[in-house]
């Protein structure tokens, strides 16, 4: 049986194109890999290669026809024995298919499969998970942000020994800022690596090793300079679980300070909480205590997945209370209420909660009794927290480092829209750095950074109290 | 063997001596090892012939990278390589697949976007893994097998398992600044890593001589202290004799510069018409150096195959391909559910 040549796709996104000329006559011999036509698409005028080797029996769609769509039968190919009598058996042209060659895959002239248009499955729900209860009487110690995250990184060292560290300055030199201090002294140059200022190339080696199966927690001395490794951050680790269907992952987690540090210009200022936040595949932390900061730093580096941990060094000094407890390990996804109120919720993560509570006692005594939620973490979102508080309060202000247009404030409102409309009685309010890069005059930079008396003001607008 | 790489001279000395010119040794391997080659290299010929017509036919869809002409290399690395060695690559990457004995079923339905694809039909052809093979990839950002490759070999070293990871890239990926930031630190840290560099002599449309300062790639690891080699891509001899040198020379010492000089006969991927280089080009090299060709004409005229046997195979392999195009196009598409599953690795 003559074998069909069939109008081929030559690009992502040809449906029909032009038999621009045949290269080859009828009665031609054809090799595979001959040249036999060709085809202008929409892109440019490509040749098309005999797949099988044969005799061209007979042109079906002569050069020069348009139009034609793909998988349209525009030829006949004699196999070996095969004379022009096969010909009489074979499809006309005229879109009827011939039975393929055992051995081929089925020709077919109809288009090729379009995605289905039933409708999308609903996204999973995602189960809230639960804050572990602090027994009674439990012993609570002070300890600085610096300290609790040291301490969370040393425990699961000694927990696992698949887990290490790597980034700049934090083996010899202690952390650019001190965050890993003593670590070295503890684990060796094995497991704590100072590397070269080389933010792509160690982000792509962390996930290279988290893909063979180790635990690697990368540091960046800062989350600007991480802009340099993001595309290993979403391409490589974010996506491949994905990619995969499942077969590799990359657990591995990437930490430093994150948002302004003081008077050190806009390179070295940004806050990246939206930017993360945005990417299915990543779990995004952004913790204020220090209790917080190692319940969840523990939790980040015991998650199969990508977790990106965004730190603040203005509160790495700030001290806190931490439960003593041997392996305190908080969930990723739970946002806390740090303080109870009625009037009008508030919400904040990292050095932002300390606005916010700041706002808080001064809404107090103008008798606003403000509820004060840190989200603790980015991704996935506690909206749950945020909707219960909500349906109390029937405000909210958002308060964040970062600039304003699609930052944390615009997914809450959106999120308000969806799940709270009913309850709301004032419009959704967002609290945020201003929309500039950040200025290096200490004046400037005060007023591109949120102050409490911002966070007062929205809160009394909402409560129609200005 | 015709080959236009025979010359043999040292440049450099001690670390990070750079060679070019490796040709076949004079003593052939025995027939069974010939005709290994030969089927491995015949299957992922006719694996992304296959392919092609598939795509032509509509039933692969997006970008589709055909390993056509470079099959040496993938053939002739992968038989110097032990078990727990670790192989990743960017996106022409159904040779390196299939070289380190993933199914072609279930590449193929990955390439038709099938439930029964490796990646379930959610990664298509760029984006497949095996750890069972110890494939990791199938990456779609030029030069990212760099560094991810180097945090294999960190994983090698780390876990002392003897292990060594094969990590190619193309001569395009290798102007990449991420991959100069990885032999430095593969250098630094003595990973165990041979950086593959298939020169097929273009970055998509653009030539080697157009794209890159210095045209000896397998020379850019020696302000690191990086040895490298240059050998002929198209005859799987030489590939796996240097290969046996630079997967010997990682393992126990560290990182180096494998430059294989191949060519690719299709375009960058489907869609690409090739204008930027003559018909003459690809013609002469098809005709002259072909691996496959190349590697026929040794066994029969050393009288360690003749036709008879070289036909059967070819066969064979037909019916393997076939079956494993039936199979893609049989294999239902992924169920709805699947677009909410492997996001995140529930705990």
């Amino acid at each position: 049986m003559p074998i069909e040549i069939l109008m081929p796709a030559l690009s992502p996104t040809m449906t029909e194109g032009t038999i621009a000329r045949w290269l080859k006559s009828e009665g031609d011999k054809v090799e595979p890999g001959d040249v036999i036509a060709e085809i202008e698409t929409d892109k440019a005028t490509m040749e098309v290669e005999a797949v099988d080797e044969g005799r061209l029996g007979r042109i079906l769609v002569p050069g020069g026809s348009e139009n034609i769509k793909v998988n349209t039968p525009i030829g006949l190919l004699l196999g070996e024995g095969e004379d022009e009598s096969a010909l009489q058996s074979a499809g006309t042209g005229n879109g009827q298919a011939a039975p393929a060659r055992a051995e081929a895959p089925k020709p077919e002239p109809t288009p090729p499969p379009t995605p289905s248009p039933a409708a999308a499955p609903a996204e999973p729900k995602r189960d809230e998970p639960a804050e572990p209860e602090i027994p009674a009487g439990t012993e609570m110690v002070k300890q600085t942000v610096r300290e609790a995250l040291r301490d969370a990184m040393a425990e699961e060292l000694r927990r696992d020994d698949r887990v290490f560290l790597m980034g700049e300055e934090v083996a010899e030199y202690e952390g650019a800022y001190k965050v890993t201090q003593g670590l070295l002294a503890e684990f060796g140059a094995k497991r704590i690596i100072d590397t070269p200022i080389t933010e792509y190339g160690f982000a792509g080696v962390g996930v290279g090793a988290a893909m063979a199966g180790l635990r690697p927690i990368v540091e960046f001395m800062t989350w600007n300079f991480a802009m340099q490794a993001i595309d290993h951050i979403i391409n490589s680790a974010a996506k491949t679980l994905y990619m995969a269907g499942g077969e590799l992952g990359s657990p591995i987690v990437f930490r430093g300070p994150n948002g302004a540090a003081s008077r050190v210009g806009a390179q070295h200022s940004q806050e990246y909480s939206s930017w993360y936040g945005h990417c299915p595949g990543l779990k995004v932390v952004s913790p204020y205590s220090a209790a917080d900061a190692k319940g969840l730093l523990k939790a980040a580096v015991r998650d199969a997945n990508p977790v990106v941990f965004l730190e603040n060094e203005m509160i790495y000094g700030h001290s806190f209370e931490i439960p003593k407890i041997d392996d305190f390990v908080l969930p990723i996804g739970k946002a806390k209420v740090v303080r109870e109120g009625t009037d009008v919720t508030i919400t904040a993560f990292s050095a932002m909660v300390a606005r916010a509570l700041e706002a808080a006692d001064a809404l107090a005594e103008e008798g606003i009794a403000a509820e004060v939620i840190d989200l603790r973490t980015i991704r996935p979102l506690d909206t749950a927290t945020v909707v219960r508080s909500v349906t109390k309060t029937n405000r909210l202000v958002s308060v964040e480092e970062g600039w304003p247009r699609f930052g944390m404030g615009s997914e809450l409102a959106a999120v308000m829209m969806e799940d709270a409309f009913d309850y709301l009685d004032a419009p959704v309010t967002r609290v945020t750095g201003a929309d500039v890069p950040m200025p290096y005059a200490a004046n400037l930079e005060q007023l591109t950074l949120p102050q409490a008396k911002a966070v007062v003001e929205a809160a009394k607008a909402v409560c129609y109290r200005s | 063997m015709a080959s236009e790489t025979t010359s043999r001279s040292t440049r450099g000395t001690g670390k990070g001596t750079a060679r070019r010119g490796r040709s076949s040794k004079p003593q052939l391997p025995d027939a069974e090892t010939l005709f290994t080659y030969y089927r491995d290299m015949l299957m992922l010929r006719r694996f992304e012939e296959k392919a092609g017509q598939l795509y032509g036919m509509g039933l692969i869809g997006g970008f589709c990278h055909l390993y056509i002409g470079q099959e040496a290399v993938a053939v002739g690395i992968q038989h110097a390589l032990s078990d727990g060695d670790t192989v990743i690559t960017g996106y022409r990457d159904h040779g390196h697949m299939l070289a380190t004995g993933m199914d072609p079923k279930r590449v193929m339905a990955e390439l038709t976007g099938r439930i029964d694809g490796y990646s379930k039909g959610k990664g298509g052809s760029m984006h497949m893994f095996a750890r069972d093979k110890g494939f990791f990839g199938g990456h779609g950002i030029v030069g990212a097998p760099a560094p991810l490759g180097t945090g294999l070999a960190f994983a090698h070293k780390y876990r002392e398992d003897g292990g060594v990871t094969i990590c190619y890239f193309g001569d395009g990926a290798a102007n990449q600044g991420q991959v100069y930031e990885s032999f430095n630190m593969a250098a630094l840290w003595k990973l165990p890593i041979v950086f593959v560099i298939e020169n097929n002599r273009y970055g998509m449309g653009t030539s080697q001589a157009r794209a890159s300062a210095g045209q000896h790639l397998y020379e850019r690891g020696q302000a690191y202290g990086i040895p490298g080699e240059e050998v002929d891509g198209m005859d799987v001899l030489a590939v796996r004799s240097a290969a046996d040198t630079a997967v010997a020379h990682a393992r126990a010492n560290g990182p180096t510069i494998l430059e294989a000089l191949t060519y690719r006969y299709r375009g960058h991927s489907m869609s690409d018409p090739a204008k930027y280089r003559t018909k003459e080009e690809v013609q002469e090299i098809r005709e002259q150096r072909d691996p496959i060709e190349q590697l026929k004409k040794t066994m029969v005229e050393a009288e360690l195959s003749d036709e008879d046997q070289l036909k059967a195979v070819d066969k064979e392999i037909r019916g393997v391909v076939n079956e494993a195009a039936s199979f893609a196009q049989d294999s239902p598409e992924p169920d709805a559910k699947e677009l909410w599953t492997d996001v995140l690795i529930e705990a």
